[in-house]
């Protein structure tokens, strides 16, 4: 059951092209990463989806229906510019935007007090956001994002400005509202920073699509059969099954990177590497980082366009 | 609907209740009613401003001697002086000056000449003018033989034309100064009203663009209602200052003209001369101030005023705020500014002018018309009496004027407000306000 449907979603500025046939879906209860660059196109499709713009053609379904302004109560947008109005108090402020999302007072207060006692932000809601830390600001930034409970939560760049700290509170909300049954989607151009927490992720490069789907089929299909052993003892070198990447040595461990020769199973590597005199320390496949797919798919994409 | 009303009732309160608010209306009407009360108290007791001094009269014509009266700020003491001996006179510090008049008056009196070490103030100087005026008018009437009270009377005779206008309904008075003044008192409100409010719309704007707030808005509400609830929560902030300005300085006129009239008791008993005549044109002025308030149609103007007052700083405040919405700080507005606040100033000082003094010269109907002047304009052509169709057809001009503005504002508001970084120019804010969305 898929929480939005974009097909074909085109949208050109006055003189460049924001987006170029996206086709995205996003499952319900999933946490989807839309990853690129800087200007990649990631904001300007997230401005379609919480209305803020509108695609000069294509589809958009939210829970299958025509996406419509009605919709917009049912999301939480946390923009990657962040603002709060400084001179207004925080709990009034947390009020002003759940109502603007369609919540009554009522209705707000009552929500707000579950955060109050989750932040531990009772002190807080008679003070200025001016006078708040910037980490306090984000916090509050993110209430006003989920307070209405939106079925989608759409996060972009959720975690420049965050300290390690608050990230990981924000990871565990994040996790936390998943559970609950929301859909959250993130955009960020930090892509090692969310291929942990993402279900699903888009690639977006230059206004277009370039890779998508679930994170760990997208993993499997760019393994280059790479592995990576850490080891004492002397260095391996390369033989009829294996191909030494590259070696680092520290304090007499070494590292070592090789690929393989030809197709063979874990256990058959082990044994192969064992017929050396080394002690293993530790050992794993080494799958290519989301940014390493990011460039292999750019590059697919450039080659596919110029043959 | 609901949206806008929760909007600018954030504006509202938010505005309401900032310490800077609360101090500019409750201190501002006080600060004005003890600058008039400064000003009315020393223009009223002049002779306070200036310290008192001692002016030795030497009258060779025998006209002035004794006659010359001490106040405050001057005594008068009688003596023949030589040439020789005024500048010793001088040098002793006690005598401020030294009047000179020579033996004969009739026809050289610009002979009469006034010594001293520093040049008086031009109180002192119209002070001695005007008392040696009197007594040499009265010598020469006596020396012509020519009765003061017939005289008096002649000079009482006024001419005062009763302007009557002939309407389809019979006749009605026309206007006079008064409403004149009401109407130019109105204007000039409506002026400072669309500038003070209109600029904070802008700023307004500025804020929420540079505090990065806006996208998170725009995700809940159209641009249109952020604006509009924005424009609509600031004039009742305006109306709210004004209220309470109006019953300030009504509270406070009570005691501050209290005292005023008590110092012009003093002043008036200080005057020997002509004090009937002041009287009788005094109360000649009241009896026509009541008669004109008695017969303008006041519910017209008040009707009109609260009409334009709204209408114009909606035509305004939308404008403002797309200029607020194009730049990303207040520097910036400069350029965008000027288009905006040369046709206000331009109607302010055209209807200090032209317009008061034709009323209903073509200029000054178009002026009325067009939704650029019409507030203030029309205000003040409003207690010259105007035909029906032209205020009909200025509220219709009106009307349209700030559903255009706010229409064209709207369109560049929405895009502006997602714009940062550099200054935007006129072509660019048109391809803003052509462009689909």
């Amino acid at each position: 059951m898929m929480i939005i449907e974009a097909k074909s979603i085109n949208k050109k500025y006055q003189d460049h092209v924001a987006l170029k046939h996206i086709d995205i879906s996003i499952k319900r209860g999933s946490i989807y990463g839309l990853l690129g660059p800087n200007g990649a196109g990631k904001t300007s499709l997230i401005r379609i989806f919480t209305q803020i713009t509108q695609a000069d053609s294509g589809t958009i379904l939210f829970n299958q229906e025509t996406l419509q302004s009605k919709h917009i109560f049912e999301m939480g947008y946390l923009p990657e510019e962040r603002g709060l109005y400084k001179k207004m108090l925080v709990g009034e402020q947390l009020l002003y935007f759940a109502e603007l999302k369609g919540l009554s007072n009522k209705e707000a207060k009552l929500r707000l007090k579950y955060w109050i006692d989750k932040f531990e932000i009772k002190d807080w809601l008679g003070k200025k956001v001016e006078e708040l830390s910037k980490g306090m600001q984000q916090k509050i930034q993110f209430i006003a994002t989920v307070l209405h409970e939106p079925k989608l939560i759409i996060l972009d760049e959720p975690f420049s400005g965050f300290d390690p700290i608050n990230s990981q509170i924000l990871v565990d909300e994040i996790l936390l509202l998943k559970d609950k049954g929301a859909t959250i989607v993130f955009s960020t151009h930090r892509m090692d920073s969310v291929e942990l927490l993402c279900d699903h992720i888009a690639l977006i490069n230059k206004a277009e699509k370039i890779l998508d789907g679930p994170v760990n089929d997208i993993k499997q299909q760019y393994k280059s059969n790479q592995f990576e052993i850490i080891y004492t003892g002397s260095a391996l070198v390369s033989d009829e099954l294996i191909e030494v990447n590259y070696t680092k040595e520290k304090n007499g461990q070494h590292t070592t990177v090789l690929s393989l020769q030809n197709l063979i199973s874990t256990n058959r590597l082990v044994q192969h590497i064992l017929n050396n005199p080394i002690d293993i320390k530790g050992f794993r496949e080494k799958l290519p980082s989301m940014e390493e797919i990011f460039i292999m798919a750019v590059q697919q994409k450039n080659n596919f366009k110029n043959a | 609907m609901h949206k806008i009303w929760l909007i600018s009732k954030r504006e509202y309160l938010t505005r309401v209740r900032k310490k800077s608010f609360i101090i500019m209306t409750f201190l501002s009407p006080v600060l004005i009613a003890l600058f008039y009360g400064i000003i009315i108290y020393f223009s009223i007791n002049k002779e306070i401003a200036d310290d008192n001094k001692h002016i030795v009269v030497s009258d060779e014509s025998g006209v002035f001697l004794n006659n010359l009266k001490s106040n405050k700020s001057i005594t008068f003491s009688y003596r023949n002086v030589t040439e020789s001996e005024i500048k010793n006179i001088l040098k002793n510090g006690s005598v401020y000056g030294v009047l000179m008049v020579p033996d004969s008056l009739s026809k050289e009196s610009s002979k009469i000449r006034l010594l001293v070490n520093e040049q008086p103030s031009l109180n002192t100087i119209t002070n001695i003018e005007n008392q040696l005026e009197i007594l040499l008018k009265n010598k020469k009437l006596s020396e012509n033989g020519i009765d003061k009270k017939i005289l008096h009377e002649i000079n009482q005779t006024s001419v005062e034309i009763n302007t009557v206008k002939l309407t389809d309904n019979g006749s009605e008075n026309g206007n006079s100064g008064v409403t004149t003044l009401i109407g130019f008192a109105g204007a000039i409100l409506i002026y400072f009203f669309i500038f003070l409010y209109g600029v904070q719309v802008m700023k307004g704007v500025i804020e929420e663009k540079t505090n990065r707030i806006v996208e998170v808005i725009i995700s809940s509400v159209k641009p249109f209602q952020l604006m509009m609830g924005k424009i609509i929560g600031i004039a009742f902030v305006g109306l709210t200052q004004f209220i309470l300005w109006i019953v300030l300085v009504a509270l406070l006129s009570i005691p501050v003209s209290a005292l005023v009239m008590n110092f012009m008791d003093v002043g008036t008993e200080a005057l020997t001369k002509g004090n009937d005549t002041l009287n009788q044109a005094k109360n000649a002025g009241v009896e026509n101030f009541l008669s004109d308030l008695g017969n303008f149609n006041f519910g017209l103007l008040i009707g009109m005023f609260i009409f334009y007052f709204i209408s114009g700083y909606l035509f305004y405040g939308a404008l403002f705020a797309a200029v607020g919405s194009a730049v990303d700080n207040e520097t910036d507005t400069q350029q965008f500014m000027m288009p905006i606040t040369m046709p206000l100033i331009f109607s302010i000082a055209l209807a200090q002018s032209v317009v008061v003094n034709s009323p209903n010269g073509s200029l000054s109907v178009w002026l009325s018309m067009i939704p650029f002047s019409s507030p203030v304009v029309m205000m003040v052509r409003l207690p010259f009496g105007i035909p029906t169709w032209q205020i009909i057809a200025s509220m219709i001009c009106m009307a349209l004027g700030f559903i255009f503005t706010v229409w064209l504002a709207g369109r560049i508001y929405r895009i502006g407000i997602l714009t940062y970084g550099k200054k935007p120019t006129y072509k660019e804010i048109w391809k803003w306000f052509i462009s689909k969305n």
